[in-house]
């Protein structure tokens, strides 16, 4: 008995079996046309050594400005910490809260779930509470928001460039490539293969 | 052309374990712990709400101001409309085209599907065909997080502009209806259970076979 074998379609619940052999990379579902899964060589660790790039340019993004802004001698910087303090200060507090959420503290979960979960795995352990982390990986990837940040700190550029003196901060191209890092995350995960990692522990 | 729900079989929302249903109420993921059901709960009732609840935020979402500049010069009190038409008179018809799809015909066509799906999976009937609207649900899952451009760019250009002594930039009320109907719009997404406009089929199938 081996139940992995079969899939049951997530946007249909036609049931198919993964006889296939050789397995294809990409299974689609045979009424629906939904992603039964994607299967990466080396996707395990490919994603594990994304994390840290994601890391690293999450950390430098949010610590330095995403674009700044010379009126003679005024200059004025922002950041993603700064935005989200500026829309608190003009009572904006739920408008703040939702991009705190969506540019800041889901990314920032996604980046650690993936860590808690494959970092261990390659030291043949499974962490603690896998299953609960996994279903907040999942989260996060819904609520996560990066590449809409990114195009939206293009437009501010654009739209401030007609009036002032703006530069674009490290914060920006910190921001594009976590995009581009967090698309290739995407691109590479293969939470069928770290199931089946993490059950045959 | 076998469910998973036609045999027992329960598919788990978390890990995708396929496995048999329990028959107590709460039943959990043997894999990874989530509660499994066959199909999600109340999937039609609370896409509605959240549903009706974002067409209602819609309104003011557009009818205020999101965005309040003042500066030596005057005021102006922009709403997502005029915010588009502004860029686009500005000679920006490339800003004026990205802000019109991500914060007025993104929302409108997501709410429209919701609206096309739910009629259709309580009424069981349309013109569209079960694989046509799988599809449609894709497509507003996809691209429904976009909306959210504009209030990144309210938030970016308050804080540049906030400091500066010949301007300031507020984020207007409709920022945060605004910000409500992206949220409701993806919580009604997330609600609907695509794999009810299948299972008329499943039925009509059922029925053909034991006739």
């Amino acid at each position: 008995m081996n139940r992995a074998e079969l899939l049951a379609c997530p946007e249909c619940d036609l049931l198919q079996s993964d006889s296939a052999f050789p397995r294809p990379r990409k299974a689609l579902c045979a009424r629906c046309g939904a992603i039964l899964y994607q299967r990466h060589d080396h996707g395990l660790e490919r994603t594990a050594a994304l994390t840290v790039a994601a890391a690293v340019l999450f950390a430098v993004a949010n610590a330095f400005p995403i674009v700044s802004l010379e009126l003679q001698d005024d200059r004025t910087t922002a950041t993603l910490f700064g935005a989200i303090g500026v829309l608190w200060s003009q009572n904006m507090h739920l408008v703040a809260a939702l991009v705190a959420f969506t540019a800041l503290a889901m990314p920032l979960l996604e980046i650690a779930a993936l860590a808690w979960l494959l970092f261990p795995l390659r030291y043949g352990r499974k962490a603690p509470y896998f299953g609960d982390v996994y279903a907040a990986l999942q989260l996060a990837q819904r609520w996560g928001m990066v590449e809409v940040f990114v195009l939206g700190a293009i437009v501010s550029y654009v739209k401030l460039d007609h009036l002032a003196d703006v530069q674009a901060g490290v914060a920006l191209w910190s921001f594009a490539a976590l995009m581009l890092v967090m698309a290739a995350i995407e691109a590479n995960f293969d939470p069928r293969d770290l199931w089946s990692q993490a059950t045959a522990l | 052309m076998t469910t998973a729900a036609s045999l027992g079989l329960v598919s788990c929302h978390t890990c995708s374990l396929v496995s048999r249903a329990p028959e107590t109420e709460e039943a959990l993921c043997p894999r990874c712990g989530s509660h499994v059901h066959f199909r999600k709960a109340g999937s039609v009732g609370r896409t509605w709400a959240f549903l009706i609840a974002a067409m209602i935020l819609y309104v003011p979402a557009n009818t205020l101001p999101m965005m309040l500049t003042s500066s030596l010069f005057g005021s102006s009190d922009d709403t997502i409309i005029s915010g588009v038409i502004f860029l686009w008179e500005d000679g920006s018809w490339y800003l004026a085209l990205i802000v019109f799809v991500a914060s007025i015909l993104v929302p409108i066509a997501k709410m429209l599907a919701l609206l096309v799906l739910l009629l259709s999976v309580q009424s069981g009937a349309g013109r569209l065909s079960a694989e046509q609207r799988s599809r449609l649900y894709r497509a507003i899952e996809s691209i429904g997080r976009w909306s959210m451009l504009d209030i990144y760019v309210v938030a970016l250009l308050a804080t540049v502009v906030q400091l500066t002594a010949l301007a300031s930039v507020h984020a207007g009320p409709a920022a945060i209806a605004f910000g409500a109907v992206v949220v409701l719009t993806m919580l009604a997404t997330e609600s609907f259970d695509p794999r009810l406009i299948w299972d008329p089929v499943e039925e009509e199938r059922e029925r053909r076979a034991t006739a």
